[in-house]
C-alpha cells in the first residue's frame, strides 16, 4: 500500500465512523454484552459447542453423501433441488423458475446467501419485482445499500434516518416517529406486497438430509409468510448448510441466538419441510377456503457451491464451511465495533470470519481490501459456537495476499527486513513483520535511534515510506537489553530452588521495557524459584501478525532450538508478553513439526499465572508487594490473555495483595501490535481505544496496570499517567 | 406426545420462562377453555378446532376461514404441539385446518396446549421433531413470544406476525 493510498484508506474509514460509528458501535456491543449474558445461562454451553463443532466436521467430511441424501429426501416430498456451480448458474436457475411461473413478483426473507449471488439485480433484469421483506433489508432496498452486519444488516442506520427515508419514498399520511409507528408502517406496506406475490424466497440456516428441512431462525414473522402464501418456494443455501439429521440442529439451534444478537432464543425457528403440507393462501381470491395440505405447492431447493467445494479441499478455509452466520465474531471485535461491515467486509460478507467466505467464494482480492482489520486479538474464537480459528484464518488469507503482491521496490527495506519470505508482503507489513531486525538495532544505537525514530523528519519519512503514523510516539529502545542485563548481573541464585524457570525475554521485555523483566526476575527469585534468561530469538508474533508464515515459522524453530534442551532439562517456561504465551501455547501447533509443540503446550506460563501456581503451591504471597492502605487498580487484561482464560490469575493475585481490582469489558485496546501504528489505521485505533480510556477514566484509579506492550503503549497514548505492567507493582523492590 | 411427564414444575418453569416474553399463561380445565378464550379475544377471530377432550372453540371464532376473513381476523387461536418449559417456546404445527396462516396473520395469537405437552427442553423437543419431521416430513415453528424486530431502532413487538400471544395451558 502506498502513501496515498493510507491516506485514502484512512480517509474512508474516518467517514464511515463519522457517519455509522455510533449506530453499529451501540447495537454491536449492546449484541456483544447480551451473548455473554445469553451463554452464562447455558448449563452446558461448552458441551454444546463441542457437539456443534463435530456435526458441522462430520457434515463437511461427508458433503458429498449429505447431498445426495438430501437430494433424495426432497424429492420424495415433492420438491426439486439444483446444484448451481456458481452465481450466475444459480441465477439462471432461479429465473427460469420465476418465468415458469410467470411471476411478476418474488417476496424474500433475509438470506446473505442470496446477497452472495445478487439475485435481486439479475431478477429485476428479468421483469421479476424482488422485495425484501426482512424490515432491516427493506430499508436497504429502499436506500440502495449494502448490509452493514450479516445478521442485522441496517444496523448503521438510526431511527432518524429510517424516518426521513421512509417520509420521502412514500410521504406518509402522518408522520411516522417512533420505532413502533415505523414499524407498524412497513407491516403495512409490506403486508400488501405479500398478498400479491407469485414467488417466496428463503435463505436457510440449516438443511437437514435426512427430512429435507429447511431450518430458519428469524424474529419478524417474515420468513413465514414468504413460505405460507405464494404457491411457490425457492430457498437458497450454500451446500455446507446441510447437517445430516433433524436431530443434529438441535445445538445450533441453542446456540445461534445467543453467540449472535443474545437473544437466548428468537421468536421462530421455523422447520419447513417443503412442499409444505399447509394450505396456501391466495388473497386474489377472497371466497376461497383456507384448507388442505397446499398439494398445490411447488419448492425449489437451490444448493450453491460457488467455491464452497474447493473451499472443502482448502486445509486452511476449510473451517470456514463450519460457519453458522451468527455474527458473534463481528460483535466481539473491537474493530468491527468502531466501523461496521462497510469497513469490515468485502462484496457479501462482514465480521472476522468474511475473511474465509469472500477468499473462498469472491476470490483474494476482494477478501484483501479489508482483511487488515483482523488485529488477530482472539476473541472471536472463543466467542464462536464452532470455533473457528478465524484469526489463523485471516492470517493465511494475509499470506496469500503477500504472495500475489508485486515485490518490486522493496530492495529500500531489504537490509531492515532479512525475512524468510519469498515474494512481497508490501513495504509496511514487512517492516513490522521484522521488528526484531529494528529492535535489535534500535537497542544497539540507543538512544540516539530513539531520539532520530522521533524527529520530526523521521517520522515524516517512516510516515510516507513505510506507512508509520507520526501522530504515535514510536517506542524506545534500551541500550542494555534484558538478557544482557541478566548475564551482567551479580546474584547468587537461590540454593535448593523449588523449581527452574525460563523467563523468556520476549522481543518487548528485551529490547525496550526491560524494567518489567528486571521485576519478573525478583518476584520469581523472592518466590524461590531459579531463573534463566538465556538469550532466545523473538517468538514469530511480530511476522505472523503479518501474514509472513514462512518466516514466522522459522522463529518458531529457533526458539524450539534453544528452548527444547531446557524443557528436557525439567525448566518451565515463563512469559511476560500475553501474544507470545498465544504463540508457544496455541499457534506453535500449525508452525512447529510434530512432537516439538508439546513441551510448550505443557510447560510454558504467563508470568501472573505462575505466580498464582506457586503461591497455590505454598510460596509465600507476602512477598510481593501488597497495597498501601486504599488502592483502587484499573486492570486490563491482554485479548489473547483473556482468550486463553488467564485473565484471572493477575486479577486473583492483585486482590490477594490487597489492592481493589476494576476490570472493563473492552475486547481489545485497539492497538493491537502494528495495528495503531499504521497510518491508514491510526485513527480507527484511537477509536477503539476511547472506548478503554474512557471505562479506565470512569474507574477513577489510583494505579492503573495492564497485562500487553500494546495495551501499555495504547493506555500511555490515552491517558495522562503512565500504565505499569502488573508484575513492575506486585514485585518486591 | 400423551407419554410424556407432567409434573407441574414443568408448568411453572414454562410460566416463568414465556413470562419473559410479555405472555400471558393460565392454567385451566378442559371446561373452562371455551369461556377462557372468550375473553381474550379482541375483534374478529378465526381458529383450528381443538383436539383436547372436553375443550372446544367459542362460536366467535371461525374455523375454516376464507382468505377474507383471515385477512379481517385479529385473533387467531391454534393448538400446540408441544411446549419446551425452559425456553418458554411452543411448537406449532402446520396442519391441513391453516394452523400455520392463522397462527400468523393475527394482532392476538391464543395458544391452547396440554399440559402434559410440556417437554423440560430443547433435547427433548428435538427428540420428538426428529421422530415427526423424518416420519411425516410435516413442519413446524418454534415459537417464542410475539414476533418481534429491532431493525427501527429500538426493539418491537409486532413486526410481519402477532403483537401479543396468550397461551391457555389444559390441565
Amino acid at each position: 500500500m502506498s502513501g496515498k493510498s493510507q491516506r485514502s484508506r484512512a480517509e474512508h474509514i474516518k467517514h464511515i465512523m463519522e457517519t455509522e460509528g455510533d449506530a453499529v458501535a451501540t447495537n454491536t456491543r449492546g449484541f456483544n454484552e447480551g451473548r455473554y449474558e445469553s451463554v452464562a445461562k447455558l448449563e452446558d454451553y461448552e458441551a454444546l459447542k463441542d457437539r456443534a463443532r463435530e456435526i458441522k466436521e462430520d457434515a463437511i467430511e461427508r458433503l458429498p453423501d449429505l447431498i445426495d441424501e438430501v437430494t433424495e429426501a426432497v424429492e420424495e416430498n415433492g420438491g426439486t433441488v439444483y446444484i448451481a456451480q456458481d452465481a450466475a448458474d444459480a441465477n439462471r436457475y432461479i429465473a427460469n423458475v420465476c418465468e415458469g411461473e410467470d411471476a411478476d413478483r418474488l417476496i424474500k426473507s433475509k438470506s446473505m446467501t442470496s446477497e452472495e449471488l445478487e439475485v435481486n439485480e439479475h431478477l429485476e433484469q428479468n421483469a421479476v419485482d424482488v422485495v425484501e421483506t426482512d424490515l432491516g433489508e427493506w430499508v436497504l432496498q429502499l436506500a440502495e445499500e449494502a448490509p452493514s452486519h450479516i445478521v442485522a444488516p441496517a444496523i448503521h442506520k438510526s431511527r432518524e434516518e429510517i424516518a426521513t427515508l421512509f417520509e420521502e419514498r412514500f410521504d406518509p399520511d402522518e408522520e411516522l416517529e417512533s420505532a413502533e409507528e415505523l414499524t407498524m408502517f412497513a407491516r403495512e406496506r409490506l403486508g400488501e406486497l405479500i398478498r400479491e406475490a407469485d414467488v417466496g424466497m428463503t435463505g436457510a440456516n440449516f438443511v437437514t438430509a435426512d427430512s429435507g428441512t429447511i431450518a430458519l431462525v428469524t424474529s419478524e414473522g417474515n420468513a413465514r409468510k414468504s413460505v405460507t402464501v405464494p404457491d411457490t418456494q425457492i430457498a437458497v443455501a450454500g451446500v455446507e448448510k446441510i447437517v445430516p439429521s433433524v436431530e443434529d440442529l438441535h445445538p445450533f439451534i441453542e446456540l445461534i441466538g445467543r453467540s449472535g444478537t443474545g437473544q437466548d432464543i428468537t421468536s421462530y425457528v421455523s422447520l419447513f419441510t417443503p412442499p409444505i403440507n399447509s394450505p396456501t393462501v391466495d388473497f386474489e381470491d377472497t371466497d376461497s377456503v383456507i384448507n388442505g395440505t397446499g398439494d398445490d405447492r411447488d419448492f425449489h431447493l437451490v444448493l450453491i457451491d460457488n467455491g464452497r467445494m474447493a473451499m472443502r479441499e482448502d486445509e486452511d478455509l476449510r473451517e470456514t464451511l463450519y460457519c453458522i452466520r451468527c455474527s458473534a465474531c463481528s460483535n466481539t471485535c473491537a474493530n468491527f465495533q468502531s466501523v461496521g461491515g462497510h469497513v469490515f467486509g468485502g462484496e457479501t460478507y462482514s465480521g472476522g470470519i468474511a475473511t474465509g467466505w469472500e477468499a473462498g467464494v469472491h476470490g483474494l482480492d476482494t477478501a484483501a481490501e479489508f482483511n487488515d482489520q483482523c488485529t488477530g486479538c482472539s476473541r472471536c474464537v472463543e466467542a464462536c459456537p464452532v470455533g473457528i480459528d478465524i484469526p489463523w484464518i485471516n492470517t493465511v488469507v494475509r499470506d496469500r495476499v503477500n504472495s500475489k503482491k508485486d515485490a518490486n521496490a522493496e530492495f529500500l527495506v531489504d537490509g531492515l527486513t532479512p525475512d524468510a519470505e519469498e515474494s512481497g508482503p508490501g513495504l509496511q507489513k514487512r517492516l513490522f513483520g521484522n521488528f526484531e531486525t529494528l529492535a535489535k538495532l534500535g537497542s544497539a544505537f540507543a538512544p540516539l535511534s530513539n531520539w532520530m525514530a522521533n524527529s520530526p523528519p523521521a517520522a515524516r519519512v517512516l510516515e510516507e515510506v513505510a506507512g508509520v503514523d507520526r501522530r504515535r510516539p514510536l517506542p524506545a529502545f534500551s541500550r542494555t537489553t534484558f538478557a544482557e542485563w541478566f548475564e551482567n548481573r551479580d546474584a547468587v541464585p537461590p540454593a535448593d530452588p523449588d523449581r527452574k524457570v525460563v523467563l523468556y525475554p520476549d522481543l518487548y521485555t528485551n529490547y525496550m521495557d526491560v524494567e518489567r523483566g528486571k521485576a519478573a526476575v525478583r518476584t520469581l527469585e523472592a518466590l524461590g524459584v531459579e531463573v534463566l534468561v538465556p538469550q532466545t530469538p523473538g517468538s514469530g508474533r511480530a511476522p505472523l501478525s503479518q501474514g509472513m508464515i514462512d518466516t514466522a515459522r522459522s522463529k518458531a524453530n529457533a526458539v524450539a532450538d534453544e528452548l527444547g534442551s531446557y524443557f528436557d532439562a525439567g525448566y518451565d517456561v515463563v512469559v511476560i508478553e500475553p501474544s507470545d504465551v498465544a504463540m508457544f501455547t496455541g499457534e506453535y501447533e500449525r508452525l512447529l513439526p510434530e512432537g516439538e509443540f508439546e513441551p510448550f503446550a505443557e510447560n510454558s506460563y504467563e508470568i501472573l499465572e505462575y505466580v498464582y501456581g506457586l503461591v497455590a503451591n505454598g510460596a509465600d504471597i507476602d512477598k510481593l508487594r501488597h497495597a498501601d492502605g486504599d488502592t483502587t487498580v484499573a486492570y486490563h487484561s491482554h485479548c489473547q490473555q483473556r482468550t486463553m482464560g488467564l485473565e484471572e490469575y493477575s486479577r486473583t493475585i492483585l486482590e490477594r495483595c490487597g489492592y481493589d481490582v476494576e476490570t472493563n469489558d473492552v475486547e481489545c485496546c485497539g492497538m493491537a501490535g502494528s495495528f495503531g501504528y499504521k497510518s491508514q489505521f491510526y485513527e480507527q485505533s484511537i477509536d477503539v481505544g476511547e472506548n478503554l480510556a474512557g471505562q479506565i477514566r470512569d474507574a477513577d484509579p489510583d494505579v492503573v496496570v495492564a497485562s500487553g506492550t500494546s495495551c501499555l503503549d495504547q493506555i500511555d497514548d490515552l491517558l495522562e499517567e503512565r500504565p505499569q505492567h502488573v508484575i513492575e507493582l506486585l514485585a518486591p523492590r | 406426545m400423551a407419554a410424556q411427564r407432567t409434573e407441574p414444575a414443568l408448568f411453572d418453569q414454562f410460566e416463568r420462562t414465556v413470562g419473559a416474553y410479555d405472555v400471558g399463561v393460565q392454567r385451566v380445565q378442559p371446561s373452562a377453555v371455551r369461556e377462557t378464550i372468550a375473553d381474550l379475544l379482541s375483534g374478529p377471530a378465526m381458529g383450528t378446532p381443538i383436539d383436547i377432550a372436553g375443550a372446544t372453540l367459542p362460536e366467535a371464532v371461525t374455523t375454516n376461514p376464507t382468505t377474507a376473513e383471515l385477512e379481517a381476523a385479529k385473533t387467531g387461536v391454534t393448538t400446540a404441539s408441544l411446549a419446551i418449559a425452559d425456553y418458554g417456546s411452543v411448537v406449532l404445527r402446520a396442519t391441513a385446518e391453516g394452523s400455520e396462516p392463522i397462527s400468523l396473520f393475527n394482532d392476538l395469537h391464543v395458544v391452547v396446549l396440554r399440559e402434559s405437552d410440556i417437554v423440560p427442553d430443547m433435547a427433548a423437543a428435538f427428540e420428538w421433531f426428529g421422530e415427526e419431521l423424518r416420519e411425516t416430513r410435516d413442519s413446524a415453528i418454534i415459537a417464542t413470544g410475539p414476533s418481534a424486530t429491532a431493525d427501527m431502532g429500538a426493539l418491537v413487538q409486532g413486526a410481519h406476525g402477532p403483537k401479543k400471544v396468550e397461551v391457555i395451558v389444559v390441565a
